[in-house]
């Protein structure tokens, strides 16, 4: 048994951040940093029978069309066009779609509030049920323009949603509870319709 | 002035002994926030931005789609319009419903899947609504439009 202590050589590491380093550079070229995010859309379920969609009444339909030169155009009762300029811009459709839906002044030829819905949380209120949006795209409109609409037409919603929870309860959509965010989602329910793109026949 | 010495001292030497750490620190950084890339694209995509997004939660039920123009090297072959990519190669709109198969089977809760679509922002849309149509016939309606983010207002 050897007692007299004989000093162990320390281990050389100077290596150890040359071997990290090495495994930095792999980690930095085989992944990428990009996060994610977009814009979540639900897809209707196939049908089997078009003809079974359901009539809708003409003053609950907002238009919205855009051409093959991605040039943006809304349709609904009471709208005639902005004076020279017959397009619009995809912002411009955000506070258009907005009233739309809201329907404030509860004005007789915009989506009807005259149907009561019962809604946990909300009680008896008179959302305008039967409102729909409905997009149209040329098949050679540029995808950048149906994108920003989408996003024009999701914020609308969201910001009606928020500002119906602030005036409520005075407090942003995001902090509500499941149950109230829930009751809102309901009450400010999303229907946009994305109806067969128009093919274009060359006259 | 007493003037300086011209001492013939030796800078001490630095301690490097807390370098590995820092730079495994850095690692695992990298490793935390970075995901592994899967595929090697062959298109090239310049998403469109928006206000509205969400973020993708469940990494696992998530199948990608690449819509864009071939990449230089593959432009000779398929030429300069935009194609969809799914895993590593070129596919028609068709083959979807087989990809959206392989990829559930592979998925530990089908439900929550979702597919991502990265679309080039100057596709035009007769693709994408092919595409649209084909994911609908094969029941997968969860979709995510890839985008950039950007400040709330008007754009320009």
């Amino acid at each position: 048994m050897g007692k007299n202590k004989k000093k162990v050589p320390g281990l050389n590491t100077s290596s150890t951040a040359d071997i990290s380093f090495m495994l930095l550079i792999f980690f930095l070229v085989t992944t990428s940093m990009d996060t994610d995010k977009g814009l979540t859309r639900r897809l209707p379920p196939p049908v089997e029978d078009e003809e079974a969609t359901k009539q809708i009444h003409e003053n609950e339909i907002f238009l919205v069309r855009v051409n093959q030169f991605g040039q943006i155009w809304a349709s609904y009762e009471g709208w005639v066009g902005d004076g020279d300029s017959h397009y619009i811009s995809a912002y411009q459709l955000r506070s258009m779609v907005k009233a739309f839906i809201a329907n404030e002044d509860q004005l007789p030829n915009w989506p009807s509030r005259s149907e009561a819905v019962d809604i946990p949380q909300l009680g008896v209120v008179y959302p305008t049920k039967y409102h729909v949006i409905s997009v149209q795209c040329d098949e050679d409109a540029p995808y950048h323009v149906y994108f920003d609409v989408q996003n024009e037409l999701v914020a609308a919603y969201n910001e009606l949603r928020n500002e119906f929870s602030l005036k409520k309860w005075g407090v942003p959509f995001d902090e509500l509870s499941d149950e109230r965010k829930i009751a809102i989602r309901t009450f400010y329910a999303q229907k946009i319709s994305e109806a067969e793109p128009k093919v274009r026949t060359s006259k | 002035m007493a003037g300086f010495k011209k001492g013939t001292r030796e800078m001490p030497e630095m301690n490097t002994s807390s370098l590995p750490d820092l730079i495994f620190t850095i690692l695992f950084f990298f490793m935390i926030v970075t995901t592994m890339r899967e595929v090697t694209l062959n298109v090239k995509i310049t998403v469109p931005a928006g206000t509205e997004l969400e973020k993708l939660e469940k990494k696992s039920a998530v199948s990608f789609i690449y819509v864009g123009p071939p990449t230089d090297q593959y432009r000779a072959k398929y030429g300069s319009k935009p194609r969809m990519q799914l895993n590593n190669s070129f596919a028609d709109p068709s083959m979807i419903k087989d990809f959206i198969a392989q990829e559930r089977q592979s998925m530990e809760d089908q439900a929550a899947q979702v597919v991502s679509m990265k679309i080039d922002r100057d596709t035009k849309m007769s693709l994408i609504n092919e595409i649209k149509a084909q994911l609908r016939q094969s029941w997968a309606l969860k979709i995510n439009y890839s985008a950039g983010s950007r400040g709330s207002g008007p754009k320009q």
